[in-house]
């Protein structure tokens, strides 16, 4: 990718890999709290990136997308815990993570193939509620998941003696996981935008464009409908097995539906199918609610003297008014996809 | 390059209580323009669809290549060599046009998502090949400056020639080409006229749908004709002309 920019973009380059880098310490300056806003940030957009995959690239409308986030973090808890008495290293358990996360989005795209756009929502909808419901009730009569009460200690991670939960020196735990966490979604950019510009990326793009032109031009649309899955599935799988590492702890209540409309909202917001915007999306949505928090309050104590709104409910108003009006003026999402001109092309020649 | 390349025998195709086809047996003969022609209505279409496995048949076999052709989905009959256009252009809109042709490799082609992601030496190689095909097949269709454009922003006549060099991406036996000349004006109708009869020098076998009777009988090796869903005419154009039932049935009595 870095062969055949121009100086001027290598230079930009440069400057985003060193504020990245010098991030956390800035924000820890602020508090510890913004370092683990910033993981979670993160975490949402390796999900968003991975629900894009899905959403965006094969338009597939998925609205229970959490629920392979919650089986990665399900299958890091219970391989990594008291609860079984097991603990096997973070490095072997993400990729069953994936794996496990990725069997999973192919068993719910199987009985969905024949289904688009809102039937394909509420189904989606409905395995999301299933997994779930699922983990909540699965205590019984062998005690999987132990309910609602969810799995507690969960192991960080762990590289021979360096543990990513406790502080050595200047690096904190949350900081430490930052940098784990940069280096996986480096990774999965670059998977993705591979993917994006291959025989197989191209064959999830001409079934979203046309799914009856895509078979007729000799794509089994049925295998890569559920290697969408799959493979958006088993980032999902991955971000949640990093998600039980970094909490300690995971329970049902995590995985809620309204988990999979903010990842999905991120997606849409940014602009389903770019992943610049689709990063964009879920940068801003993870952190407008948190600035929000704390700005909220100040504001009107300076502006009226005193508190006028609840700040919980002024933060989801703003927020709702942002996403109105960003959907009214910029209906394909802030940085949509344009194919017309990519950069990737050039690389190819 | 003679000899039979398709034969369907005794099509049929029911739409609930409607008899779309009937008992519809044709022979497509290697390297040869067949044309498909009837009213409105007459099944044309259907035809056409159930041969590409876009619709399941009630009855009947189509033999392709000697051999019995899976109609059990489109990408099967894909992959055994028939390619197709779409009467209402189906193409990826939001796609350029070269990576439309691209999606055509598709079939003839085998990179994995593991190969994708590695970039192994085979998938480069692979995807190289894909893209050097596509540049020469829109050179072929005429399109070549057209490469970096969406398909939704093509002209209507050069998204027709688009649609096609998809299609010729499949590397099919049989090209199908459903109302190639709808919509399109006097000039667009010559070039695609001219099209066709580079594709037949070529060696390629076409199928093509049309309204346009002139065009069918000035390009057409031999014809058919349908009517009510079912087979009434196959011959040579002028034979096919002269034909008592297709005058009435489809010209018109007064047109004789």
């Amino acid at each position: 990718m870095v062969a055949g920019m121009s100086a001027r973009e290598k230079l930009g380059l440069a400057a985003i890999a060193v504020s990245l880098i010098a991030l956390p310490f800035v924000l820890a300056m602020a508090g510890t709290a913004w370092v683990r806003i910033t993981n979670f940030a993160v975490l949402f957009v390796l999900l968003s990136l991975g629900l894009n995959i899905v959403v965006g690239f094969a338009g597939l409308l998925d609205l229970g997308y959490v629920a392979f986030f919650a089986v990665g973090a399900y299958v890091y808890a219970l391989l990594a815990s008291p609860h079984f008495g097991l603990h096997l290293p973070f490095w072997v358990i993400l990729p069953i993570g994936a794996a496990v996360a990725g069997i999973a989005g192919a068993v719910l795209g199987a009985p969905t193939l024949r289904l688009r756009g809102d039937y394909l929502a509420i189904v989606t909808l409905g395995f999301g509620e299933i997994v779930r419901i699922f983990m909540n009730n699965l205590s019984n009569p062998i005690n999987v998941t132990n309910g609602p009460k969810g799995i507690n200690l969960i192991d960080p991670f762990r590289l021979g003696d360096f543990s990513f939960s406790a502080n050595s020196g200047a690096l904190s735990g949350p900081i430490k996981y930052y940098y784990f966490l940069l280096i996986v979604l480096l990774a999965v950019i670059v998977i993705n935008r591979r993917l994006q510009d291959s025989r197989i990326g191209r064959a999830w793009v001409a079934i979203r464009e046309d799914e009856i032109a895509a078979k007729a031009a000799g794509i089994n649309t049925r295998n890569i409908k559920l290697l969408a899955f799959a493979m958006g599935a088993s980032f999902g799988g991955i971000a949640g097995g990093m998600f039980a590492a970094i909490q300690g702890f995971v329970s049902p209540e995590s995985f809620i539906l309204n988990e999979s409309i903010m990842i999905l909202a991120m997606v849409v917001l940014g602009g389903m199918g770019n992943i610049w915007g689709v990063i964009a999306g879920a940068v801003l949505l993870s952190f407008m609610p948190e600035l929000l928090r704390y700005t909220v309050e100040p504001a009107q104590k300076a502006l009226f003297g005193k508190m006028l709104v609840d700040p919980e409910v002024l933060r989801m108003l703003i927020f709702g008014l942002a996403l109105v009006l960003t959907m009214r003026f910029r209906p394909a999402g802030l940085w949509p996809e344009t194919r017309h001109k990519r950069e990737l092309d050039a690389d190819r020649k | 390059m003679t000899g039979v390349l398709l034969e369907a025998r005794n099509i049929g195709k029911k739409f609930g209580g409607v008899q779309a086809l009937q008992d519809v047996s044709l022979t497509i003969r290697r390297g040869e323009i067949y044309g498909l022609i009837g009213p409105n209505g007459a099944g044309k279409t259907t035809l056409f669809n159930v041969f590409t496995g876009l619709y399941p048949r009630d009855g009947g076999e189509v033999l392709f290549a000697g051999k019995a052709l899976s109609l059990e989905s489109p990408h099967t009959v894909a992959a055994a060599g028939i390619a197709r256009t779409f009467q209402n252009i189906r193409l990826f809109g939001n796609m350029t046009a070269r990576e439309n042709v691209m999606v055509g490799r598709h079939v003839r082609t085998r990179a994995g998502v593991f190969g994708a992601i590695l970039r192994t030496r085979a998938e480069r190689a692979e995807e190289a090949a894909i893209r050097r095909r596509a540049d020469e097949l829109l050179h072929y269709v005429g399109i070549a400056d057209r490469a970096d454009d969406l398909a939704r922003n093509l002209s209507y006549g050069d998204q027709r020639r688009l649609e096609i060099a998809r299609a010729l991406a499949t590397d099919p036996q049989l090209l199908a080409l459903d109302e190639p000349a709808a919509g399109m004006n006097a000039t667009e109708t010559v070039g695609l006229r001219q099209l066709i009869e580079g594709l037949r020098k070529d060696g390629l076998t076409v199928l093509l749908i049309e309204h346009d009777v002139k065009l069918v009988m000035g390009l057409c090796d031999r014809v058919a004709v349908l009517e009510y869903g079912e087979k009434i005419a196959e011959d040579v154009p002028d034979v096919v002309r002269s034909n008592p039932k297709v005058i009435e049935a489809y010209l018109g009595t007064s047109a004789g």
